[in-house]
């Protein structure tokens, strides 16, 4: 099976904080991960490639420095890393970046699945599947918890709803996300670190894609962040005592306030 | 795209059906000897190429007209022919946009045997109401609800779609706002209209509700947004309310549908603590593993499921798969209460962003006090059962 992972780094903590006179993150100082629910992807992708066979290729979008997290996937087993790394690249929305990741994914040849993490912890959308399904005209399947019997180009599929659990069948070549129930992500050997040291990561530009720069990263991205800002903080200081019966009816009231009943 | 339909058939014509062969996506058909472009093209031009008479046309690509988009739509998701309520939700946010912009509000459904539905969303706000009451659309699918939803909004146009960030819509809206090349805001709290600029300000949670950002659409139309549920208030019915219902046919042809449901296992009414809406956690306070009863007793009035602090996973008195912190689960629930938690660093990580944090504990100087919206300082076992009386008799009185 040809498999591919999309991941994306993140930084390690989502206890960020930004420059409020720019809106920008601050983000020295904090370290770059794989985003925890890529790795339930790749655990995924290994799992196909050890039951059917194949190549499972990581594939990124990001700054050079991004080269690291499909390092660490290689390490866990990955066959290759892919890194979509171009000034013009930067700044995506969803649009922009599923539009870029499809667009290399039609580069890098011919596959039967890609498998995404659920979401992100830094974007928290979870949209880029779904729309880089969209890109390439390929069905998804989002919020996969079981990947099934692959037989005669279609796979067994469940997923999560918020109601229950849907059985699918559905044709390849296919996207799906994953959820974090699917598997238990291995750990990388010191074998895999050894061979993600040495390991080549292709890297795309612009060039390769041959896309007017007007229509990816910033310029390309249909949505614009105006403002950023820190939640109000839990209201916490709220501290009640009383009789058992008056400490009920305050937290009645709270809920029936807040629309929870 | 102008936001006219991008493939144009004209009246030269012949319904020779050359051009079905032709599209790669079998997006074409031909009805009463005329080429029909479905809702599965994707503009890729090798029907113009094919037509022998010149009869097909793609749209100038180019800035959109804007203003040539009006009005707000809402999807009415729907499962079983019974609308989910956050449909009420975003009409009732909806209301309050289209009147800031003196524009429609509409709204629109799909499903079978549906039709019925739709005096509901009048009475709750919508102006006009698009029904695609059709046997093939009963079950939620991605690609058909796609090609559906996107021929609806290049039709009826409007400036604003908003959709339920439901596990369904958070599925459909990246597909149909990519269909339409458009911008989505995921998982939106916070909606309102730019007194200046009338574009719609779309604020969301981001870095796991750390920060939250707001979000503006300003060359895509509609602008598109998924909206978390249960943070609208819900359009109040008013029966008199008048609107139109426009039936829409379902050319089946031209509808994509690649994935087959085999079978739908409905959950177990226990919820699984990181998707729940609601959760109810025990900690040491509890005493013992017989604590949890109550604490099941709670989530089950509520609607809600069972966390638990890490030392009473290690004290054996529940599954592992109930804890909620660093080495547990992360939660985000709307609401979150914590009965005889202290709250830890390592339990906060894991719940500190739910919404709406209540703690129940005797110390008053608990770390959890301090992130809770409301802290209730006494004995669980006392107001547990107390709170529980009220929300049953509450509830049964509606």
């Amino acid at each position: 099976m040809n498999i591919i992972v999309c991941i994306k780094q993140v930084p390690e903590t989502t206890e960020v904080e930004f420059d409020e006179a720019t809106g920008r993150l601050k983000r020295e100082g904090v370290a770059a991960v794989i985003n925890p629910f890529d790795e339930y992807a790749i655990e995924a992708g290994l799992r196909l490639r050890e039951k059917y066979g194949g190549v499972v290729r990581a594939l990124s979008m990001g700054p050079p420095m991004a080269e690291q997290a499909l390092r660490d996937a290689i390490a866990m087993g990955a066959d290759e890393g892919w890194l979509a790394t171009d000034r013009v690249f930067g700044g995506a929305d969803t649009w922009a970046t599923s539009l870029t990741l499809a667009l290399c994914i039609q580069k890098i040849g011919p596959f039967d699945i890609v498998i995404c993490g659920l979401k992100t912890t830094d974007g928290d959308t979870g949209q880029t599947g779904p729309e880089m399904a969209e890109h390439l005209n390929v069905p998804h399947v989002s919020y996969v918890n079981e990947i099934g019997e692959v037989r005669d180009g279609k796979v067994r599929l469940r997923r999560n709803l918020d109601d229950g659990i849907e059985t699918l069948e559905a044709p390849l070549p296919l996207i799906i996300t994953v959820s974090k129930d699917i598997n238990q992500p291995r750990l990388a050997t010191l074998r895999g670190r050894l061979m993600a040291k040495k390991a080549e990561i292709k890297k795309i530009t612009n060039q390769e894609l041959g896309k007017d720069p007007k229509d990816l990263g910033l310029d390309g991205s249909f949505t614009r962040v105006v403002k950023i800002f820190t939640p109000p903080p839990p209201l916490g200081g709220e501290v009640i005592e009383g009789s058992p019966d008056e400490l009920a009816e305050a937290i009645f009231r709270k809920l029936k306030e807040e629309k929870v009943i | 795209m102008t936001g006219e339909a991008p493939v144009t058939v004209k009246d030269s014509c012949t319904g020779c059906g050359v051009c079905v062969s032709s599209c790669p996506f079998g997006a074409i058909t031909i009805e009463a000897g005329r080429a029909i472009i479905g809702d599965s093209c994707r503009v890729c031009g090798a029907c113009v190429d094919a037509c022998p008479s010149g009869a097909i046309e793609v749209a100038k690509v180019g800035v959109i007209d804007l203003t040539s988009w009006r009005g707000v739509l809402v999807f009415a998701e729907q499962h079983g022919s019974v609308i989910h309520p956050v449909a009420y939700e975003l009409l009732g946010k909806g209301r309050e946009l289209a009147d800031r912009l003196s524009e429609p509000l509409y709204a629109v459904v799909l499903g079978k045997d549906v039709k019925p539905k739709t005096k509901e969303l009048v009475s709750r706000g919508a102006d006009r109401v698009f029904v695609y009451d059709d046997p093939s659309l009963e079950s939620f699918r991605d690609d058909p609800y796609t090609d559906v939803l996107a021929g609806a909004c290049r039709e009826i146009k409007p400036s604003i779609f908003l959709i339920g960030a439901t596990s369904i819509g958070r599925s459909l809206g990246p597909r149909v706002a990519a269909r339409l090349k458009t911008g989505l805001t995921a998982d939106c709290t916070g909606l309102d209209i730019d007194p200046e600029t009338k574009l719609l300000r779309q604020t969301r949670p981001a870095y796991g509700g750390n920060i939250m950002a707001t979000i503006i659409t300003p060359n895509g139309r509609p602008q598109m947004a998924t909206v978390r549920y249960k943070v609208m208030n819900e359009a109040k019915p008013d029966p008199g309310r008048k609107g139109e219902i426009v039936e829409k046919s379902v050319n089946r042809k031209a509808i994509t549908d690649r994935i087959g449901i085999v079978n739908f296992e409905p959950a177990a009414d226990q919820v699984s603590i990181t998707d729940a809406d609601i959760v109810v956690s025990g900690g040491k306070g509890l005493g013992d593993a017989k604590g949890f009863e109550l604490i099941r007793g709670l989530a089950n009035v509520l609607g809600g499921a069972v966390g638990a602090s890490r030392p009473t996973v290690d004290e054996g008195w529940i599954e592992y798969r109930h804890q909620v912190g660093l080495s547990g689960r992360t939660v985000r629930p709307k609401l979150y209460i914590a009965c005889g938690i202290s709250g830890s660093v390592q339990h906060q990580a894991g719940m500190r962003t739910s919404d709406i944090i209540i703690a129940i504990n005797e110390d008053k100087e608990a770390p959890i006090c301090r992130i809770s919206s409301l802290a209730a300082v006494g004995d669980l076992y006392e107001v547990v059962p107390r709170l529980m009386e009220k929300i049953k008799e509450y509830k049964t009185r509606d």
